[in-house]
């Protein structure tokens, strides 16, 4: 039985790859990127030893993550950061609904952090009174339009400028127009107004460093940096397993991450904050709280064949490399991550019976697996959801047809009868292929089916051996 | 040397004739070839499927019956990275692990087979046409397969290699991905198609006949005039 | 049991179970490499001192940031002065730092230090932000800087023009040596904020065509110094 999820993703699914404007959008997106990114790699002097190096870093902290991750908090803590432990997307979320309560904040400035969608924080702040904005361009364009991220790293990246303009123009009463660096600015003079005002800045991290207890941010755009440094409360919300042991370890992980995030050779901006404003400084929050998330990521550690799914950097190499990612679109995962480590985790964070259809959702070709900047075993991966799927007793009626064809194939005699079956079947088959009641639809609809030889490799074998 | 060969079950019924080139190749040069009948399949459908279980049972024969073989040959990548790479997986703890992985040791993928052991390149083949080749994902990225069938076809008399664009591009086939989630399937195999349709290539050639049967099914309903073929049918042209 | 408790319970029964290394990442013998080694994977950089000057000056075009290279302070002032006259400044923000201190009051114009802690409504006015910086990085072309070294976290991102003012000496081969820097310059007392900095602020959210100047600076602009001999 499939669950409301996968009936969500099949339709999603069956109107986006159809969708022929949607296919060329995205291919001429990634374009650019693919080249800039192969550029970029081909500096390095030895990327594959940096992949190596970056994948033992990150097997080292996570492996070790109750040590980083105390050593990172009491670091903080040593200067002055509040640091809350959060089991679940809740007790998250209350922390951050109760600090803007007591600190009677109304506007609320958020830079770019894929864990608050994964808590619903907008909806609930929304909820509760607050103004919440997001600074990033993209995730402030998705957010006008009311809907998910359409990436990892490019939220907006489904959208033509046409499609933008119309957006402001309606939302912002901006003019409408087709140039992109105009539609920029309007978003710029628009949210410096937001920064002086807002009361508190939420944004996510990158990287957690244990040595120094500082949250490391990866940007472009520079609104991370001001989301961090003008309001008077600073909040960062972010997963457990984002600990590195060293500062120096970001001398490897902030190149590898732009290189294949975005083609670049750094972000514009690497911020690295260990604090409120420290004495003898002349600016910067007066509070900083660091809200650090398990929401089940102790569930996937537990699971030892799949922990290196804990190494992501969420870059969103494997997707930018995903066919499927790219013919389906982004938001028709219906998943906080998309694309193959989406397709990996969500089953750990959401469970296993509602969405282990995006691991069959897959051709397994292993793509995401080679982009991968800590090599994680993406598609290996989704083999084993498969199998944890029909354990848990999903797929009852794959398991029955592999029962019969191990049968089958294990009698060679009763073997024999089934292809001479097949080969009248066969022909029976021609005269309803590719119609509505032909059995084989799923594949005749779009594909010729293949013609049975006359003569099979095993008849020419025994032919020439007779 | 003796050459067990290993012909997956959608070859021997749909593309025989893969079969019959590999065994006119490694006879020319000068092999035994030996062949076991009963061994249609090594498991990988089910395998792919989540079914492990149900692999193991058809892989145990596959794993007894290649028991005393000096080396195995099987003309598709994807067959032969299940049992390099899966095999020694869906074995491990179980009595038979020692022969899984001794099997995994001795397979090759036919191109890989007669570049890399037999280092032979050029079999004197002769095929005047202009091709393009279509690395399968498995083939290509579990045993890291590129180099070795276009090495091979640079070899061959007569013939003009063009490359596509986004040539490690997966076609979209993926064994019962292909009817499971037929809608992605299609759209992968259409952009694949588009890419080598834009070569102006006479054939597409693979060392996969899976991925072919595919790509062939979609272009067949385009009536397209580009022929899907296996690595194995132009090298046996001489 | 605080949460803390229960979260660190939660890891270590995770860890318990079984610890494996992942199939194909092996932990070198000696535990997490440092940046030391990363030095070999990373873009190579040239090792004599014009190499370097050049990868940086490559890196700024690359990047599309303003870098000049100049000879002693009244030179510093020169280019400032330029700068100034070309862009029509009318208020400049900044810090406190014998270089700045000797050159922006020959500029002529109001300037808002952030040593007297300036209104961030004032400091939006600005028209530049001039600070100084902890290093240069020829690899990526980039500043490093802290809330220390830069007069604290706004005046680098808030104006729409950042100048950054380093002497020659400060120019870092690559990203590794810069956290060797920091580690020496700082030991276990950190500014609050320490950032990378490379190239103006940009998207590329809007078709992944590239926007200078999306919320930070649309203009950056290094000014390196040599020492006159
Ligand atoms: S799984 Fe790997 S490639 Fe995908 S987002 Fe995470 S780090 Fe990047």
């Amino acid at each position: 039985m499939s669950s409301i999820f996968e009936s969500q993703f099949r339709a999603s699914a069956t109107k986006l790859t159809a969708d022929l404007r949607h296919r060329s959008l995205i291919r001429k997106a990634l374009k650019g990127y693919e080249k800039s990114r192969d550029e970029k790699k081909a500096r390095f002097q030895d990327w594959e030893a940096a992949r190596q190096a970056a994948a033992e870093t990150k097997w080292e902290a996570i492996n070790h993550l109750d040590k980083y991750l105390s050593e990172f908090a009491d670091n903080l803590a040593r200067r002055g950061t509040k640091v809350f432990w959060a089991s679940t997307a809740e007790e998250a979320r209350n922390y951050i609904l109760n600090l803007a309560r007591e600190k009677q904040a109304k506007t609320i400035i958020k830079s770019k952090t894929m864990t608050s969608e994964e808590i619903h924080l907008n909806e609930v702040l929304a909820k509760a009174g607050y103004e919440v904005v997001e600074s990033d361009l993209g995730e402030f364009i998705v957010q006008l339009r009311d809907e998910a991220p359409y990436h990892l790293v490019f939220p907006a990246m489904h959208l033509t400028r046409n499609e933008i303009s119309h957006l402001f123009h309606e939302k912002l009463g901006s003019p409408e127009t087709d140039n992109p660096e105009e539609l920029t600015m309007t978003v710029r003079r628009d949210m410096r107004i937001r920064y002086c005002k807002a009361d508190i800045g939420i944004s996510g991290a990158n990287f957690a460093v244990a040595e120094t207890g500082m949250i490391a941010i990866t940007e472009n755009e520079g609104n991370a940096r001001l989301t961090t440094s003008l309001p008077k409360i600073h909040v960062a919300l972010l997963g457990i397993e984002k600990v590195l042991p060293k500062l120096s370890d970001l001398a490897l992980f902030l190149p590898m991450l732009a290189t294949v995030g975005t083609g670049q050779q750094l972000t514009c901006y690497n911020s690295m904050i260990g604090g409120p404003r420290q004495p003898g400084e002349t600016d910067g929050p007066e509070e900083f709280h660091v809200i650090l998330l398990d929401n089940r990521r102790t569930h996937l550690l537990a699971d030892a064949e799949q922990r290196d799914a804990l190494h992501c950097i969420r870059c969103g190499a494997c997707l930018n490399v995903c066919p499927i990612f790219r013919n389906v679109g982004g938001q028709t995962y219906g998943t906080t991550y998309q694309g193959p480590i989406g397709s990996v985790i969500t089953p750990h964070l959401r469970g296993l019976r509602d969405w282990k259809h995006l691991s069959f959702a897959s051709s397994l070709c292993g793509a995401c697996t080679e982009a991968c900047p800590v090599k994680i075993d993406l598609h290996h991966h989704l083999l084993q959801n498969r199998r944890n799927a029909v354990v848990l007793g999903t797929g009852k009626l794959d398991r029955i047809a592999f029962r019969g064809f191990a049968f089958l194939v294990n009698h060679p005699g009763v073997f024999g009868v089934a292809v001479k079956a097949g080969r009248l079947v066969q022909r029976l088959h021609r005269l309803i292929a590719s119609s509505k009641i032909d059995p084989l639809r799923a594949w005749t609809a779009s594909r010729e089916a293949p013609v049975i030889a006359k003569e099979s490799f095993r008849q020419y074998w025994k032919s020439r051996h007779k | 040397m003796t050459i067990s060969l290993f012909i997956p079950c959608f070859i021997d019924q749909l593309f025989p004739s893969v079969g019959i080139s590999v065994v006119r190749i490694l006879e020319k040069l000068g092999h035994k070839v030996d062949f076991d009948e009963s061994l249609v399949c090594c498991g990988q459908p089910a395998f792919n499927t989540g079914c492990w279980n149900e692999a193991r049972d058809v892989a145990i024969r596959v794993v007894d019956g290649l028991k005393n073989a000096e080396v195995v040959v099987i003309p598709s990548g994807s067959c032969g990275a299940m049992i390099r790479v899966f095999y020694p997986e869906i074995f491990k703890g179980h009595p038979k692990q020692e022969a899984a992985l001794s099997l995994a040791h001795k397979i090759y993928e036919f191109s890989e087979f007669l570049v890399d052991r037999l280092g032979v390149v050029d079999l004197g083949s002769r095929f005047p046409a202009k091709v393009t080749f279509h690395n399968g994902c498995h083939g290509l990225r579990e045993l890291r397969l590129k180099q070795q069938p276009r090495q091979l076809l640079r070899q061959v008399k007569e013939l003009t290699l063009v490359e596509m664009d986004d040539q490690t591009s997966c076609c979209g086939f993926g064994g019962t991905f292909a009817v499971k989630f037929p809608m992605i399937s299609t759209a992968m195999g259409e952009a694949k198609c588009a890419s080598a349709l834009e070569t102006g290539a006479d054939f597409l050639v693979s060392n996969d006949s899976s991925c072919l049967m595919h790509l062939q099914g979609l272009l067949s309903r385009k009536k397209e005039k580009l022929k899907s073929i296996h690595l194995a049918e132009i090298l046996a042209s001489f | 049991m605080s949460r803390r408790d229960e979260i660190l319970g939660r890891i270590r029964e995770g860890l318990r179970l079984r610890v494996h290394e992942p199939k194909r990442a092996a932990t070198s013998s000696d535990g997490v490499r440092t940046g030391l080694t990363t030095r070999e994977w990373l873009p190579a950089v040239p090792n004599d001192p014009e190499g370097i000057v050049e990868t940086f000056a490559r890196n700024c075009v690359e990047l599309r940031t303003q870098y000049y290279r100049v000879t002693g302070l009244p030179e510093l002032s020169g280019k400032l002065f330029e700068l100034k006259d070309s862009e029509g400044w009318k208020l400049i923000a900044s810090h406190r730092d014998p270089i700045l201190d000797s050159i922006l009051p020959s500029l002529g114009l109001p300037f808002l230090l952030a040593e007297d802690r300036p209104a961030t409504a004032d400091v939006e006015r600005a028209d530049v932000g001039i600070t100084r910086c902890d290093a240069l990085i020829a690899q990526t072309g980039s500043i490093l800087l802290t809330a220390r070294s830069a007069g604290g976290r706004a005046l680098s991102v808030l104006p729409p023009h950042h100048v950054a003012i380093a002497r020659e000496s400060q120019l870092l081969p690559d990203l590794p040596a810069a956290f060797e820097l920091l580690n020496k310059t700082y030991g276990d007392a950190y500014p609050s904020l320490i950032t990378l900095i490379t190239g103006p602020s940009r998207t590329g959210d809007i078709e992944r065509i590239l926007v200078l100047g999306a919320h930070g600076p649309r203009t950056l602009t290094i000014i390196l110094l040599r020492d006159p001999r």
